[in-house]
């Protein structure tokens, strides 16, 4: 079982407590408690068992604009007390910063609003072996598929967040999660895929048997790929992928990144950035959300933020201290973007595929390609080739490149969005990127 | 060295015997204790951004029959925490039965010192250097938009306890000092990273003004790229510098001889094994022996003392890198390579130092013999697909080579290739052999371990460069 409240409460008072005594002109504690049991089987046997249970605690404490801070998993109260006394003497000697303070107390999150991300359900390791069972023997039925490896997670976590001006709060959330990867083999070559599915609550997850078709499905299709020439050729990217745009959008729009002057788009709020149909939010209370949170890292309560609005940025993602520097009010994205995504297009999936003679469909990505400084984009890639609407062949070893300031502007979107991970899109078609391959 | 019993009521004697009692019927497994003190102190936008401290305690219990790994982990090292997680293990392994293999091979050799680089220099004087970087940058040119510098610096003690009372231990030191600079030029933003570290104390690495060393690297490498042109597309030569480019032979090759893809059969060298995977004259090497190197161990996370692993030998494939569970189960012995990030993770075969090692060829030959291609001196970071083999990796630094000369800068770009067949297309091994400055961090099913990298320069003959420019 996950420690309660009053445990995680009683040992968040003892630090503000102390870090007071000491001389602390303000601190803030978290502690929190997780406790995770997986599962994996390999090629229809179990391979491994992993049980974890973490506590850990990070303080900070104040003494006027200097801060410093200091985090632990030994939750002694005797090594609590020697880490706030090294934590208290490390703030003395720290230069101040004008910006170090606490949020600010009207902008704290006043009620705790139930969002369903607890579930209590325990699915204990038999059940998951008989989960995984069924979904190996799926995956592993078609002949070509030589290797298969799968895993369960459940996890349950509780933690409170306090500080010295009277905040207290915390809650429990659980996660459920499964995932299946699988190996194909022919004459030509061997080829990797996988799929995954993550809930609140165990009743939501994908079931055995569509998660082990999937993999093997998306596994063999990819057998025998060919390279492709270079050209200039638009792109179709599977949601999968497609996701990926809004993680490198939400990096460049942190306050942190725009107030270092580090980020391609900085100072284009109220700017047109993606072409008008575009609309991108960020959307903390959604029922059972994988990605939602009543309030953020700091306390601060998240409101929902439409952060592209036809086109438009209308905001940054802002946490206290940039927020202090920007002049801008914390919008409680400490800690990044909740439940993000690309609100869907007006075209139909199949339709996209249309839209030109030839695509390149990308499913896999590799690399980590992105420069937020300067908005440039190159990674590997993996996908088809699609003619006419219809795939035609699997296609390796090429990459694709482009700006993002340029992307962005030229993007499509279909009209299949759902709500699988904490980070979200349709399908997406970029024009204009150039591919690299023989 | 830390003592894991001191303030617990669990004592030694009674971990020997929960250790023991529930390792009796497994083929391996240990108790994993891990005593983490780490620092880092961050200087970004003029001022002293954070500096935090972290103390991290726990175990990580694992009892292995077969091919089957049960793992428990906690942070409280209690009678009542160890019970629970031997009771875990006993249960998933319930109905296997195996036999314990007491041999683990010992040396007294130690590759780093027990020192706590923490305890070495005190706040005052890191805080100094970080504000001398700060000023030194913003003097030196006002094109100087950012500086960000940092340091950061842990000691790990562990102590392994094995079926039958056996104990191993380690204390490993590690430090990094890290310079990124950011110039803006015409409307033009490009930043330049630099880092040095190792297993020493900060002030080996800062000795004689170092840190201005670092601070130049950074700055050239960022006004290299105010100048860079949008990078070729297409298949081409490519010339990769000495050092820390040998990120290349850790994503093409190093990951696809790890024991456990190849146990699997799930790497594209599974079944290479003493075949020729590379041109004459290659050889490569995996070495957890250097002396205060980033990636050496004096032992591993099972405690087998690290080696210097062949595993090239002039273009054939020699050896894959083994933990014990792989070697078991492969027939063959551990070579010390079983590392995990912290007591919360199972442990996997992973590399060390890896290097290429030097042939008798000149950079200029090389650069001579290309008539259009790329030279790609510094790398951001890679990856690979084990399975089909293709691997990428980012240039940070990089020209373009127009008949047999270094033309203008490149902006970033990917390259990819494929990792079984990039080495036979090597045509010329370099006689500069470098290590990399200390900077490096592997990931591996979620895991980062401090890693190292050496080669020569050397000439690829085909590649796929990933720029926009057709």
């Amino acid at each position: 079982m996950v420690k309660d409240q009053e445990y995680l409460r009683s040992k968040a008072s003892y630090c503000l407590d102390l870090a007071k005594k000491l001389g602390a002109t303000g601190s803030s504690v978290t502690v929190g408690h997780s406790i995770s049991e997986t599962v994996n089987f390999r090629n229809n046997t179990l391979d491994e068992s992993n049980r974890s249970d973490g506590l850990a605690i990070s303080i900070e404490t104040y003494l006027g604009k200097k801060r410093s801070s200091i985090s632990s998993s030994n939750l002694l109260d005797d090594n609590i007390k020697t880490l706030i006394e090294k934590c208290f003497e490390t703030t003395k000697n720290t230069p101040e910063d004008e910006f170090n303070s606490l949020p600010d107390k009207e902008l704290l999150a006043k009620e705790i609003k139930n969002l369903n991300l607890y579930d209590e359900t325990h699915f204990d390791n038999e059940k998951k072996i008989e989960y995984l069972k069924e979904l190996e023997s799926v995956a592993s039925s078609e002949e070509k598929i030589v290797n298969t490896e799968s895993s369960f997670t459940e996890n349950k976590s509780n933690f409170i967040l306090a500080n010295s001006d009277g905040f207290c709060n915390g809650y429990k959330s659980s996660s459920f999660s499964a995932s299946c990867v699988t190996v194909a083999k022919d004459e030509n070559s061997m080829e990797r895929d996988y799929e995954f599915t993550s809930k609140r609550h165990l009743s939501d997850i994908k079931g055995a048997k569509e998660l082990g078709e999937k993999a093997s499905e998306q596994t063999i299709r990819k057998l025998s790929p060919n390279k492709i020439g270079s050209e200039k050729i638009s792109i179709i990217f599977d949601k999968r992928i497609a996701k990926g745009m809004l993680g490198a959008f939400a990096g460049a729009i942190s306050s942190n990144a725009i107030a270092r002057g580090t980020s391609f788009l900085k100072d284009k709020i109220n700017e047109q950035i993606f072409s008008e149909t575009i609309n991108v939010i960020d959307k903390p209370d959604m029922n059972k959300g994988v990605g939602s949170q009543i309030f953020d890292s700091e306390g601060v309560k998240s409101d929902t933020l439409n952060l592209i609005q036809n086109g438009i940025l209308k905001n940054y993602l802002v946490d206290t201290y940039n927020g202090k520097k920007l002049n801008l009010k914390s919008n409680g994205r400490c800690g990044g973007t909740t439940n993000l995504y690309f609100d869907n297009g007006k075209i139909s999936f199949e339709d996209l595929l249309k839209t030109n003679s030839k695509h390149i469909y990308v499913t896999e990505t590799i690399g980590h390609g992105s420069n937020l400084v300067t908005g440039d984009y190159s990674v590997g890639a993996t996908g088809f080739l699609i003619e006419n609407g219809e795939f035609k062949f699997p296609v390796n070893e090429i990459t694709i490149a482009g700006n993002f300031k340029d992307m962005f502007k030229n993007i499509t979107l279909a009209s299949d969005l759902d709500f699988e991970y904490s980070v979200n899109s349709p399908t997406m078609m970029i024009e204009g990127m150039t591919v690299a391959g023989k | 060295m830390s003592n894991f019993f001191d303030k617990s009521d669990l004592s030694r004697k009674d971990a020997d015997k929960i250790v023991s009692d529930t390792l009796q019927n497994c083929d391996d497994g240990e108790l994993y204790l891990e005593d983490t003190k780490s620092e880092s102190i961050l200087l970004d936008d003029n001022k002293i951004k954070s500096s935090s401290y972290s103390s991290d305690l726990g175990f990580g219990f694992r009892a292995i029959t077969g091919e089957v790994v049960a793992y428990s982990h906690s942070n409280e090292i209690s009678k009542d925490s160890l019970k629970k997680s031997s009771e875990n293990l006993k249960s998933t392994l319930k109905s296997m039965k195996g036999t314990y293999n007491h041999d683990i091979s010992r040396s007294n050799k130690k590759f780093y010192e027990d020192i706590n680089p923490l305890e070495q220099k005190t706040l005052n004087s890191k805080l100094e250097v970080l504000n001398k970087v700060n000023e030194y940058l913003r003097k030196k040119d006002n094109s100087v938009k950012q500086v960000t510098t940092s340091f950061a610096g842990e000691q790990k003690s562990i102590e392994i306890i094995r079926s039958g009372g056996e104990v191993l231990t380690d204390v490993r030191p590690l430090i990094r000092f890290n310079v990124s600079v950011m110039l803006e030029k015409n409307g033009r933003k490009e930043t330049g990273v630099y880092g040095i570290g190792g297993r020493q104390s900060y002030d080996e690495y800062l000795k004689n003004d170092n840190w201005k060393t670092v601070c130049e690297e950074a700055f050239r490498i960022a006004s290299v790229n105010l100048e860079s042109k949008p990078a070729p597309a297409g298949e081409m030569k490519v010339v990769l510098g000495p050092g820390w480019p040998a990120i290349l032979i850790h994503e093409a090759i190093g990951h696809g001889l790890e024991g456990d893809f190849n146990r699997k059969k799930t790497s594209a060298f599974h079944d290479l094994m003493g075949q020729k995977v590379a041109s004459e004259g290659v050889t490569i090497v995996d070495d957890g022996t250097i002396d205060n190197r980033r990636g050496s161990l004096t032992i591993d996370d099972e405690g087998t003392p690290t080696e210097k692993t062949v595993l090239i030998e002039n273009g054939i494939l020699k050896n894959f890198m083994q933990d014990r569970l792989n070697a078991r189960l492969m027939n063959t012995k551990s070579t010390g390579s079983g590392r995990r990030e912290n007591y919360r993770h199972v442990v996997l075969p992973r590399m060390r130092n890896t290097m290429m090692l030097s042939g008798n060829q000149t950079q200029e030959e090389m650069i001579k013999s290309v008539d259009k291609g790329i030279f790609a001196v510094s790398f951001g970071g890679g990856q690979v697909d084990i399975t089909s083999g293709k691997f990428v990796f980012n240039c940070t630094e990089a020209y373009e080579i127009n008949n047999g000369k270094i033309g203008s800068p490149i902006k970033g770009a990917t390259l990819i290739g494929d990792g079984p067949s990039i080495l036979k297309e090597v045509s010329m091994v370099g006689n500069d052999m470098m290590l990399d400055p200390g900077i490096g961090t592997c990931g591996k099913a979620g895991q980062g371990v401090p890693v190292g990298v050496a080669q020569p320069s050397i000439l690829i003959d085909k590649m796929t460069v990933g720029g926009t420019k057709l």
